[in-house]
């Protein structure tokens, strides 16, 4: 038997769909293997892991906040993506995101009524300019983006410790943690007693406005065109060198604007912690979502399921937690061989030939 | 086996593209020291036959034979280890490597060392057999086209090839050129080899073949020896199914100068411009054919009026307005518009639908867009009219534009320009690689255009299109525009002179 990989005439639409639900199948029989070697029963594992994720009201809501800043994440790198501008960065445009929030939260001077609006302002602007830069590189001089954006984690995750060790250290705590912010400056919560807060339903108007932004206006258009043809939106006049910058601007501002919700909507500070790779999780979330930015909304509430759930399931079975991680990864590798499939069909032939 | 064996045969091979046939049972057979010429328009089947042949592509049915014996190629790894050869139209070289190295890619290493002395004193006896003479180290970026096209074929002499493709060989060269490898192929077959030579240069085809085999929609409508007595005309008609009629071309008043190009100097570096001072004008009413072989600045200078390539030094001057550094914008506000030979690579955008792809340059402007939103409606109704009107053939406004055919993308890419009324049109290549019948109908539409008092800029490496359209016909030979001849004053003969760069000084 032979098996010989042939390209499709064209990708049928039913695949957009089944796809990644294929994708994710793969990848929970891939992780019952992991399971089962821990020692655990797979059904009774994965049957608490979604269980304890969604059966409570409480639960559910946790569920929502964690997906809240997954969305927005994802949704920095779906665009990005779209344009081909390579947007590895979201995890340091998040950090900045949230640094920025917490400096104006902390300012007494500001009236009280503007600090909100000022943290989402400024939070999306300090994501979004941290990603035109290595737009900026890219555009100008040719560097790499995939490599920059990478890099550039790793610059602000550092300054930003020195800083939470140093100057920027609550003189309070004991932790290299920064002040915490005026109460007026936190989100407000939406739902009595629980932590549901602004945040997760600015997660939801931007993926919504992200759908509108890409169909239904010329910069939409662009960025999927500079995306898809560089050489051919040229020709035809748009500029490629605003285009990239503009998704970047984007890019980075929402994320940013997931570290802005992180800040003021849970830990009402900056501390070592407050991103537990969100910015990575945001790449296999687009991936998964075939970069729509509709499809980030349950791809990422998928992912975050899956990190709330495998508390429980550690707690209930032994299963360490880190399968939480295991199957974030081999989602992106099953979604990525998936998507083979778009312009691929596999064909297997009985004979030797 | 006996002398008599032929050294390749192909079989009933069958091909399908969906529900296109791109082969359908086709017989060859080519014999030791035979120089087999397969012609056909673009789209005939040619090239997918010889990557059946090469091991790109499986067949659905049929059966190659190797001197005689079944054999099995699935891919192309298999194709060499049995002998066959294959250059690409695009040559597939590491620029930035040796001519050596990029010989020794892919060749077996004795216990992980590299045998460059071995892989030099077989380059070196090739060079003496055939001769084929490249010196080892030189970088491939350094080698002229021609001179690269000689090292792909010395790649596949080193792979052991006996069985030789040359896919479309001459298009990038010059005559000169052209004839060196003209000699190459006669010392090849000469030791045996056989070579499979694919054209549609009808002149070049019965200058080096003993054979032809012509393919029409995935069939071969003929296989014959190639002898004196046969027509360019007949084979003409073999080619294309049927005679060709070009249009009438009615007399035309010429106007004023719409674009003028004086003294542009462009592409590749100030010092060493691949555009040396180019001035040509194009009026109103008119159809000014650009001729030349390819790479002699055609595409830099189309570059230059699209506003895409800003020149050097020199200006451009469209209906009176002077510009020095043309940006895409001003060019397409003062009315060019253009149709690019690279279809899919700078006119559409093939994953995205035909809608997007149709509205590409104009999406910013009303009715396509106001304040930055997008009209969808207006979208879809200016591309669904442009479908209707031009008869493009398409499943929808919607689809992905890269399920189009050729003629049809061609059909779009005009209809997108022509929809504004141009004042000049710029078009390049604009039958290559369509049917006759969609090519008929580009050349009416250019006609029409040049009796509404529009000026055209064609460029083509066909001239009997050029000697179908123009009015007058400018040559382009090393970026300078050596002559422009009124139509009615050019012969083949004087153009393709020119084409060589031989200047005639009573011209």
């Amino acid at each position: 038997m032979k098996m010989r990989l042939e390209q499709r005439e064209k990708s049928s639409p039913w695949l957009n769909l089944t796809l990644p639900l294929a994708a994710i199948a793969a990848t929970l029989v891939l992780c019952g293997g992991l399971i089962a070697l821990a020692g655990a029963n797979v059904i009774e594992a994965y049957t608490v892991l979604f269980a304890s994720a969604l059966d409570s009201k409480f639960n559910l809501v946790e569920t929502l906040v964690k997906a809240a800043p997954l969305v927005l994440t994802g949704l920095a790198v779906a665009v990005a993506f779209r344009a081909k501008f390579w947007n590895i960065g979201a995890e340091g445009q998040f950090l900045l995101g949230a640094m920025a929030a917490v400096f104006v939260g902390t300012q007494e001077a500001l009236p009280t009524w503007s600090l909100v609006p000022l943290m989402i302002v400024c939070g999306f602007l300090a994501g979004g300019l941290w990603a035109v830069l290595p737009a900026i590189l890219k555009t100008r001089f040719k560097v790499d983006d995939v490599v920059t954006t990478l890099l550039l984690n790793f610059i602000i995750f550092y300054a930003m410790m020195a800083l939470l060790d140093g100057p920027w250290k609550d003189p309070l705590s004991g932790y290299p943690d920064s002040p915490d912010i005026l109460m007026e400056a936190e989100y407000p919560i939406l739902l009595h007693a629980t932590r549901l807060h602004l945040g997760v339903l600015l997660a939801a108007v931007a993926a919504v406005a992200v759908w509108w932004m890409m169909r239904f206006t010329t910069l939409g258009f662009a960025i999927r065109a500079v995306g898809e043809n560089p050489r051919a939106a040229a020709y035809a006049g748009h500029n490629i060198t605003r285009v990239v910058i503009l998704t970047a601007l984007i890019s980075g501002g929402l994320a940013g604007l997931a570290g802005v919700g992180e800040a003021a909507g849970l830990h009402f500070q900056v501390m070592a912690g407050i991103s537990t790779g969100y910015g990575y999780t945001g790449i296999v979330i687009a991936m998964l979502a075939r970069l729509n930015p509709l499809g980030v909304v349950p791809s990422a509430i998928f992912f975050s399921i899956i990190i709330t759930g495998a508390e429980a399931m550690s707690r209930a079975t032994g299963v360490p937690v880190f399968l939480a991680d295991v199957i974030q990864g081999t989602a992106l590798m099953t979604m990525l061989i998936a998507l083979l499939f778009t312009s691929y069909r596999l064909r297997v032939s009985l004979s030797d030939g | 086996m006996n002398e008599n064996t032929p050294i390749l045969a192909l079989r009933g091979i069958c091909k399908s593209f969906g529900p296109v046939h791109a082969n359908k049972d086709i017989d060859l057979t080519l014999q030791k020291g035979d120089i087999l010429g397969l012609l056909g328009e673009n789209g005939a089947g040619k090239t997918t036959l010889m990557n059946v042949l090469f091991g790109t592509y499986t067949a659905d049915a049929g059966q190659i034979e190797i001197d005689g014996k079944p054999v099995n190629i699935t891919n192309s790894a298999a194709a060499i280890a049995h002998g066959v050869g294959m250059v690409h139209q695009h040559f597939h070289l590491v620029a930035s490597h040796s001519v050596i190295e990029n010989l020794m890619v892919g060749q077996k290493s004795k216990g992980g060392m590299l045998d460059r002395a071995g892989a030099e004193a077989r380059l070196a006896k090739i060079g003496e057999e055939y001769d084929l003479k490249l010196a080892p180290d030189t970088l491939v970026s350094e080698l002229t086209i021609g001179e690269q096209q000689r090292l792909e074929i010395i790649k596949a002499l080193f792979r052991g090839a006996r069985i030789l493709i040359l896919d479309e060989p001459t298009a990038v060269l010059t005559p000169q050129e052209a004839e060196g490898l003209f000699k190459a192929m006669r010392a090849l077959v000469k030791r045996g080899m056989g070579v499979i030579f694919i054209s549609h240069k009808l002149y070049e085809v019965r200058e080096i073949t003993n054979h032809m085999m012509i393919m029409r929609q995935g069939v071969v409508t003929a296989t014959l020896d190639n002898t004196p007595d046969l027509t360019d005309r007949q084979l003409g008609e073999l080619m294309c199914g049927h005679e060709l009629t070009p249009p009438e071309k009615p007399a035309t008043e010429v106007g004023r100068v719409l674009l003028k190009l004086t003294n542009i100097t462009a592409g590749g570096t100030p010092d060493r411009p691949v555009l040396k001072g180019v001035s040509l004008e194009v009026r109103a009413g008119e159809i000014l054919g650009l001729a030349g072989v390819s790479g002699n600045g055609q595409s830099q200078l189309a570059e230059v009026i699209a506003g895409v390539l800003p020149p050097f030094s020199g200006e451009m001057e469209i209906d009176g307005d002077v510009l020095t550094r043309p940006t895409v914008k001003q060019v397409k506000a003062r009315g060019i518009g253009r149709v690019p030979e690279d279809r899919m690579g700078t006119g559409l955008i093939t994953t995205l639908p035909l809608s997007d792809s149709m509205v590409l340059p104009r999406v910013g402007q009303p009715p396509f867009s106001r304040f930055g939103i997008l009209n969808r409606g207006a979208i879809r109704d200016f591309v669904t009219k442009q479908v209707e009107r031009f008869r493009i053939k398409t499943a929808g406004v919607d689809v992905r534009t890269g399920t189009l055919s050729g003629g049809n993308l061609q059909k779009a890419l005009l209809a997108r320009e022509l929809a504004f009324d141009p004042l000049v049109l710029l078009v390049a290549q604009p039958t290559r690689g369509i049917d006759v019948g969609a090519g008929e109908f580009v050349h009416r539409e250019f006609l029409d255009l040049r009796a509404r008092g529009r000026g055209l800029l064609v460029i083509s490496e066909d001239l009997e299109e050029l000697f179908t359209l123009s009015d007058r016909i400018a040559v382009i030979y090393e970026g300078r525009i050596i002559d422009v001849i009124p139509v009615a004053e050019a012969t083949a003969q004087n153009i393709g002179l020119l084409m060589a760069g031989f200047q005639e000084d009573a011209a």
